[in-house]
């Protein structure tokens, strides 16, 4: 019995790969859908709309964490906003938007971005104010004026904790960029939420290719945060984690 | 008219048409107003059930996370080489979109609860597990010390010291992960599951019905972000968990 | 704020918390507080509890938008009124769902439009879908029964989607039909729900039968469709025939005239199985067809408007429908 059901589930795996491969017939009948073209159109309108949002997000957010954890002040502000992030359901935010701006491209990247800003602006936050006064003293010592303490030392020491925060920030967009297709973009969210015309095959196959694609970004952002990270914090945390 | 009299369709005038042109449209009908006060007095109640469904759905998910969390942390707590592998795997699945998951879920689990408290739990996994081993990891040796100098066994060592002082740690990861799985439980109207998100997507032009289902999903999570933290300064009033608990 | 003053701040919310959700819980339970005109005028409409149904357990299914959440409850409810032991399933999206769960056993039946059964789960072409109510319905037999399904009398009314615009921007462009918009498409952006880009009564029709390319198709929740129209973000919107907005501001929108009938009319039929008809007795054909004889259009116009323009409960709503044309007490 349960070899039965291994292989249905797996059957509907192997339907989800299939949609992803070769086009077939619409559900409801008398269309066309999957097959590379489409997934591949609906991946790129997805990542454009992450991207977007998170440029923005990093754009507002960055500066503004970096400057107050420089001047280390706002402390409670930095922190709240964070938390209170956290606490937004994505789709009220979404609603919201649609209900009250409207929808589109312009309005879903500043809904997405909204969702990007807490996380970024509380870990810049606590990534700048937390570096090592010593550093910071030591810095200062040799005649390094505001700007470049904070673009030689802290940013440099802050990586780690600012990267775990646009981590996270792209996580949130990218799923939440699957809702876009409520509020008048197109993206892989259609797969999802057309279960009646793509079929379970075409459903299972959009969250595949959302978890490959988030997944994909959270590596890449890893790599690049190992790339940002000074030689000799690499060395501190590897001698800290043995 | 007789009683035999086979009565065909009812008169049109029997199902009150309303008008509802400009002066005579409530509130709720005008598309502008941002918050009608007495629609939402009038439908509380359509959001008591989702309200509560949400609170059952958050509590059995962060449970269940919380316990199979414990478990790997124990596990990983004398076999440290453990600890990485547990990391990146807790951290593939909180990576993966909850509302992808769902659908990834459909071929086995269909939908429904179970697929939710999956997804939910499966999310809250990463969080509480780091957090639990960076605050054992934190306690002092010092106390280890007087520990085993007092002569506990491993065992005692880790359920009478290092547990307790690891309790702030622990219990920041767990508020972070509530208020999480808070927001995150909305998206289960996907997996057909009534909590405020299906009042929510049922009327997703509704700025009154938008306020009432986000503002009580934000509330829920403020109430038992306080719960806890009031949990933990109740339990462990000695100690300041370390700016080290973060998403 | 010190510690003890939090400690304090907490559980006053909390109890706030809990005492909120009890009132909310106790309290509140009445929807009835509109004018229901003329109620129980009409004995001879009104359903009697058979108690011969009473062990008879059916489970009543629909789709999850405005129309069909009422139909499902107006149905619901007249079965629970007739005796039986009613369970319901409100959300199933979309037809290839709500057939699959009918033949998966999990629904005794649910509402369908001929047009949708005909086009979108037997594959007909929609010049095909016959215009009259009764030809549909016999047609709509004749592909179900092979099935070991069957599908009861249909509703006086008729839904249909339809390509609606403001009426001010289809002066300005002088059409009244979807024929009239050759040449003019390619300036317009077009907002419908996400799967219309792939149905054949919806933008593949426009786009394959009309011939018609639109400047954009944007995917938007159909409870949006008219915000977008009223806010100026979409040119054209695929709007329902029996929508309430309509009928509430015939001045304001205009539907343009389907010319080459891409877009079927369907009459709502109650699709079920062979093995529930024989379980559930007689009363089951009986009260489904007695209590639809009250949906005419503007009936129906009307019940939408009050879910979706008075924001009332579906649930509610059908249940004032059943009292005002006397099928309940």
């Amino acid at each position: 019995m349960s070899g039965a059901l291994h292989l249905g589930v797996l059957s509907v795996f192997g339907d989800a790969i299939n949609f992803i491969f070769h086009q077939q017939e619409a559900r409801t009948g008398q269309t066309m859908v999957g097959g590379p073209d489409q997934v591949w159109h609906l991946t790129g309108q997805h990542l454009k709309v992450t991207f977007l949002a998170l440029g923005l997000a990093l754009v507002i957010a960055l500066p503004i964490g970096v400057a107050l954890g420089h001047f280390r002040r706002g402390e409670a502000v930095a922190i709240s906003v964070g938390n209170a992030g956290r606490a937004v359901p994505e789709l009220a935010l979404i609603a919201f938007v649609a209900a009250f701006i409207g929808v589109g491209l312009l309005n879903v990247t500043f809904a997405l971005a909204v969702l990007g800003i807490p996380p970024i602006l509380t870990n810049s936050y606590v990534g700048v104010s937390q570096v090592d006064r010593d550093a910071v003293e030591a810095a200062r010592g040799m005649g390094m004026r505001g700007l470049q303490v904070v673009g030689r030392v802290e940013l440099p020491l802050a990586v780690p904790t600012i990267m775990a925060g646009v981590r996270t920030a792209a996580i949130n967009i990218i799923a939440t960029a699957a809702l876009a297709s409520l509020a008048g973009l197109s993206t892989l969210g259609d797969l999802i939420l057309g279960r009646n015309v793509y079929g379970d095959a075409g459903v299972v196959a959009g969250a595949i290719v959302i978890a490959l694609l988030a997944v994909t970004l959270e590596l890449s952002l890893a790599g690049i945060q190992w790339l940002l990270t000074p030689r000799g914090l690499k060395v501190a945390r590897a001698g800290a984690a043995a | 008219m007789t009683a035999g009299a086979v009565q065909l369709a009812p008169l049109l005038g029997q199902v009150t048409i309303h008008s509802r042109t400009g002066a005579n449209a409530p509130c709720q009908a005008q598309e502008s107003k941002v918050f009608c006060f007495q629609w939402a007095v009038d439908n509380f109640d359509r959001y008591t059930t989702p309200f509560l469904n949400q609170l059952l759905l958050v509590l059995i998910a962060v449970g269940i996370g919380f316990a199979v969390a414990f478990a790997f942390a124990i596990l990983s707590h004398r076999q440290r080489w453990l600890i990485p592998t547990f990391t990146g795997a807790t951290g593939v699945l909180y990576t993966i979109p909850s509302l992808a998951f769902i659908f990834l879920l459909l071929p086995i689990t269909g939908l429904g609860w179970e697929t939710a408290i999956i997804v939910l739990s499966v999310y809250t996994l990463q969080i509480i597990y780091r957090n639990i081993v960076a605050g054992l990891s934190n306690v002092p040796v010092e106390s280890q010390d007087a520990g085993r100098g007092m002569g506990m066994t491993d065992r005692q060592l880790l359920w009478r010291v290092e547990l307790p002082l690891a309790l702030p740690e622990i219990i920041a990861g767990l508020r972070i992960a509530t208020v999480s799985t808070v927001a995150i439980s909305t998206l289960m109207v996907f997996a057909n599951v009534n909590t405020l998100g299906q009042p929510l997507y049922q009327q997703i032009d509704f700025k009154t019905n938008i306020v009432i289902a986000a503002g009580l999903s934000i509330l829920m999570a403020i109430a038992l972000d306080l719960l806890l933290l009031v949990s933990q300064r109740l339990l462990a009033p000695w100690r300041r968990p370390s700016m080290g608990a973060r998403a | 704020m010190t510690g003890q003053s939090r400690v304090r701040a907490a559980f006053a919310l909390l109890a706030a918390m809990v005492i909120a959700l009890g009132v909310a819980a106790c309290g509140g339970g009445s929807d009835d507080n509109n004018d229901t005109g003329t109620s129980g005028g009409n004995s001879a409409n009104l359903i009697k509890s058979n108690s011969a149904n009473n062990g008879i357990q059916l489970t009543v299914g629909s789709k999850n938008f405005t129309e069909a959440l009422i139909l499902g409850n107006i149905y619901a409810q007249a079965l629970q009124a007739a005796g039986y032991g009613v369970k319901t399933n409100l959300n199933l999206g979309s037809e290839t769902i709500a057939y699959k769960a009918l033949q998966d056993g999990e629904i005794s039946g649910y509402p369908e439009y001929t047009s949708t059964l005909l086009t979108s789960i037997f594959g007909k072409e929609a010049n095909q879908v016959p215009a009259e109510a009764q030809a549909a319905y016999q047609q709509a037999q004749q592909e179900l029964q092979p099935n070991g399904e069957t599908a009861f009398a249909p509703t006086p009314f008729a839904d249909a989607n339809a390509l609606g615009m403001l009426k001010t921007k289809a002066d300005e462009l002088g059409v009244t039909t979807i024929s009239d918009l050759q040449g003019k498409s390619q300036d317009l952006t077009l907002y419908g729900s996400p799967e219309c880009r792939q149905r054949v009564d919806c933008l593949v029709g426009l786009q394959d039968v009309y011939g018609l390319q639109f400047k954009s198709f944007n995917p938007v929740d159909i409870g949006l469709r008219y915000t977008v129209l009223d806010k100026g973000q979409a040119d054209a919107s695929i709007l329902f025939t029996s929508d309430a907005q309509l009928a509430a501001n015939p001045d304001k929108y205009v539907l343009l005239q389907d010319d080459k009938g891409i877009f079927p009319s369907g009459n709502v039929i109650w699709v079920t199985d062979d093995a529930t008809v024989q379980k559930a007795g007689p009363d089951y054909q009986a009260t489904i067809e007695k209590v639809q004889q009250g949906l005419t259009l503007p009936v129906m116009q009307e019940l939408n408007a009050r879910v979706d323009i008075d924001k009332q409960d579906p649930a509610a709503v059908a249940t004032q429908y059943l009292k005002e044309d006397g099928y309940i007490q």
